[in-house]
């Protein structure tokens, strides 16, 4: 996202939350996240792909909606905000299409929307599959859907299956395929909306998940301050903050005024400032002193630290002035004494996540099953992990920061379990507590520091090489 | 819920004059101070890390962690130059020029001050030579003028100063965006030498006072930001250009085209900018070597009317001619070293060298250095 694309947010969430009829602060909540779905979309080399992209977003999230929407003896479908919903959501991407005829307006979108008739024909058959999945709402439908988002993102994130892809991509839109490349299929937030989509899926399958309107459930997946980059709300928490969201009052002015304040500072000073000191691909094959290399390795570990959080910033302090509570993303991770509390602290809506739907089930189907507890924490953590780690890509580089914190966190689990009464001891004395916690913090952050290497470079050799180095070994 | 206000209209209202009478406050007081020349003082160069061996140049930041400003006080601050102690012993040579002397293609120690320093030159008297390269990219004596008054601050003893025809035309003078941006510096220097340059001319860059607001200046406050965080990759990695692995050599083969810009046979010495030349050698106060600096002579077609991509043979003749005529004349120190270096040495352009066509000019320099060092 681009500054000048946060102040027109900054702008349009305070317009919204100044209105102070609630239903028409959803409607144009609904109409400004379509908008942010097709504005944000970056400009991609296969043609006219960055309309159909945020297109296929605003499809899935209402086919996700209507394929999970609870059978109306649970919950009648209210049938006139649907239409309206609808109506909105397929208006405002119509609107966006007949940009195409007025050349100024389409900065709206990536690039030249396609010809209107095929939009058209997708939005009336997205209806029709819509209203079908209504009418037939059978249990394996989310999970369909659900496989369908898992397979999305696996080709997405392989390098491999993504080129391939693109390759097809481009045969078919009659483009040359030799300049084919992972980094064609640029589908903006689609990780973030995935989850989210998915999210809703396990809840319905776990029979869980409140009947939502069509308006607040697209309006939740596609929000537009949390759509590149998170957090990844609850949908029953975000739909009550629609529910009872009230007029922007001053107090919620400052306060939101603050986080973005703090977001712009943290993202567009300090993360790009220290993107010019952090280590990357290049510089990491041109530096061989481990003076420089540590620093650079500092420089990007705080980089990511302030661009991350610096968005959550942003997208919380936005979401403010429009009533809406995101849900916190970080709390000072560097400052904390151990990979757990560590793990609780940064990124934490995805950590959530991945708990709620992955180690909790995972670890209460091996208890019962009455594997041993450490096989238990062992397998759970580091899987957990790994799959965070595969959540960013499906990459060596990426798989083996996950098992470099899944198996610190279980050899973290293992020392705090052999050494709790030891510790307890130790800690009755103020001071050694202040020492232990000083270096609690300095090995958890070192620890994370260093596994930024495989996050921040391309590949295991580099990767590797740069481990050695820093320690003033050589490959 | 209680307690909280609503936003009012005159709450708001009030909320953003308070908040423009702020912006407003600080952009004035910020116009009025104008302390950017004090904050290109705050530089990592020379202190934290090394300063470079030339001046900031980049067309490709990311890729070269270097990158063009035109601030001539951040420029001095991040070269090696600034950290030079005063009172080193040292005999302080400075090299003024263009491209070549900056090093196109060229590791710094392969450019001429590179060489010339692993030469170990000394003086009579035992001190060690010490060269600056202080050459820029873009050809014009104006914008040497300026590079030289503000190198005359780090007292060197000798200045070099390459020069070619295609720094002279009057047309040319404010092509170069130093000099573009640094309307205020050229001022003083056109009044103390008379020069025919007008500073209402609209190549110059003419700050209004939004443009001395923070808000005018960030641009100028990022880019000092910028080059000082480069200031890391470069101290840790060395780089401070992008080496393409392939590129064009220099033209062979010529256009039948005998203009030089819109000047027209016979070249006169008015046609040149020469009185800038003799401004910065009236500057100095120490001896100043003017030096043509060698090109690449074409043997291909049409070569018989132009010797290179630059230059006509007519207007180049004539070029050497009244330089040396001008320099007998002046007294200046001057050597025409135009057919020094092999033509074989040349890479992407008639002016730059290989790292062994440098070697060869530095060559070609030594006894003229000599010559000046014995005389003083």
């Amino acid at each position: 996202m681009q500054f000048t694309d946060i102040l027109i947010f900054m702008l349009g969430a305070l317009i919204i939350g100044a209105v102070s009829n609630r239903s028409a602060r959803r409607w144009l909540m609904l109409i400004a996240s379509v908008v942010a779905v097709y504005w944000l979309q970056p400009t991609l080399p296969i043609r006219r792909l960055d309309f159909w992209l945020p297109t296929a977003t605003l499809v899935l999230t209402v086919l996700v909606w209507a394929a999970t929407h609870p059978p109306d003896t649970d919950a009648p479908l209210d049938q006139r905000e649907t239409l309206v919903a609808g109506g909105i959501i397929g208006g405002t991407v119509l609107l966006l299409a007949l940009t195409r005829f007025v050349e100024p307006l389409s900065v709206l979108t990536a690039s030249r929307p396609p010809q209107t008739y095929q939009i058209g024909i997708v939005l009336v058959v997205s209806a029709g599959l819509a209203l079908a999945c209504l009418r037939n709402r059978q249990r394996w439908l989310p999970a369909g859907f659900g496989l369908l988002l898992f397979a999305v993102l696996v080709v997405l994130k392989l390098p491999a299956a993504a080129e391939a892809a693109s390759r097809v991509l481009h045969a078919l839109n009659g483009q040359p395929t030799a300049g084919a490349s992972p980094l064609d299929l640029g589908w903006l937030g689609i990780s973030y909306i995935a989850f989210r989509l998915l999210h809703t899926i396990l809840d319905r399958w776990y029979g869980r998940l409140p009947a939502l309107s069509l308006g607040d459930f697209v309006i939740y997946v596609i929000f537009f301050p949390a759509l590149p980059a998170g957090p990844i709300d609850r949908v029953e928490r975000f739909a009550k903050d629609l529910t009872d969201g009230e007029r922007l009052t001053a107090e919620q002015l400052f306060a939101g005024g603050k986080r973005v304040a703090l977001g712009l500072f943290m993202k567009f000073v300090l993360a790009d400032l220290l993107a010019l000191v952090a280590l990357d691909a290049a510089s990491a094959s041109q530096v061989h002193a481990a003076g420089w290399l540590w620093l650079m390795l500092y420089a990007y570990g705080f980089r990511l630290y302030f661009d991350f959080a610096g968005y959550s910033h942003l997208a919380i302090g936005i979401g403010q002035w429009m009533g809406i509570k995101l849900p916190e993303n970080f709390d000072k991770p560097y400052l904390k004494g151990n990979l757990t509390t560590f793990w609780n602290s940064w990124h934490m809506t995805l950590a959530m996540w991945f708990r709620s739907y992955f180690f909790n089930p995972v670890s209460r189907a091996l208890r019962v099953r009455k594997v041993p507890v450490p096989i238990i924490i062992t397998l759970t953590q580091v899987s957990t992990m790994l799959l965070i780690g595969l959540w960013h890509g499906i990459t060596w580089n990426y798989a083996i920061w996950g098992l470099w914190h899944g198996v610190g966190l279980f050899v973290h689990n293992r020392w705090q379990n052999a050494t709790r009464a030891r510790m307890r001891q130790w800690t009755e004395n103020p001071h050694r507590k202040v020492v232990l916690d000083i270096a609690g913090v300095l090995f958890t952050f070192h620890f994370v520091i260093l596994g930024w290497v495989w996050f921040a470079l391309p590949d295991t050799a580099l990767s590797v090489r740069v481990l050695l180095g820093l320690f003033g070994l050589s490959a | 819920m209680s307690g909280q206000r609503s936003t009012s209209p005159g709450f708001v209202l009030r909320l953003a004059i308070k908040a423009l009478v702020l912006f407003v406050a600080i952009n004035g007081l910020w116009a009025a101070a104008t302390p950017l020349s004090t904050l290109a003082g705050w530089t990592v160069y020379n202190g934290i890390v090394e300063g470079r061996p030339r001046l900031p140049f980049g067309e490709n930041p990311q890729e070269a962690y270097n990158f063009s400003t035109y601030q001539l006080d951040v420029m001095f601050a991040s070269h090696e130059i600034a950290g030079a102690p005063p009172d080193a012993d040292e005999y302080r040579v400075v090299l003024i020029g263009d491209s070549s002397v900056w090093g196109f293609l060229l590791h710094p120690e392969e450019t001429l001050a590179g060489q010339l320093n692993s030469l170990d030159l000394t003086t009579p008297d035992g001190r060690p030579l010490r060269v600056y390269n202080l050459g820029y990219p873009t050809i014009s004596l104006t914008k040497d003028l300026l590079i030289l008054d503000r190198a005359l601050e780090y007292d060197p003893d000798l200045i070099v100063w390459l020069t070619t025809l295609e720094a002279m035309p009057r047309s040319k003078q404010l092509s170069s965006p130093i000099v573009q941006n640094n309307p205020q510096a050229l001022a003083p220097l056109i009044d103390a030498y008379d020069l025919p340059i007008s500073l209402d001319n609209p190549a110059f860059v003419q700050p209004t006072i939004w443009d001395r607001t923070i808000v005018g200046q960030r641009r100028a406050i990022a880019d000092v930001l910028r080059l000082n965080l480069y200031g890391f990759k470069w101290a840790a990695t060395g780089i401070d250009q992008v080496y393409p692995d392939e590129y064009d050599l220099r033209a062979e083969d010529l256009e039948a085209d005998e203009s030089f810009y819109d000047l027209s046979q016979p070249l006169s010495a008015d046609d040149l900018a020469l009185d800038v030349l003799a401004a910065g050698v009236e500057m100095a106060d120490v001896a100043v070597l003017i030096v043509n600096e060698p090109m690449f002579v074409s043997m291909g077609e049409n070569s018989d009317i132009r010797y290179n991509f630059f230059y006509p043979r007519w207007a180049y003749d004539a070029y050497r001619e009244g330089l040396a005529a001008e320099a007998a004349e002046r007294g200046w120190h001057y050597v025409d070293l135009w057919d020094v270096v092999e033509n074989s040495e040349y890479t992407n352009s008639a002016i730059h060298l290989t790292p062994e066509g440098e070697g060869q000019l530095a060559q070609a320099l030594v006894p003229h250095i000599d010559a000046l060092l014995r005389e003083r």
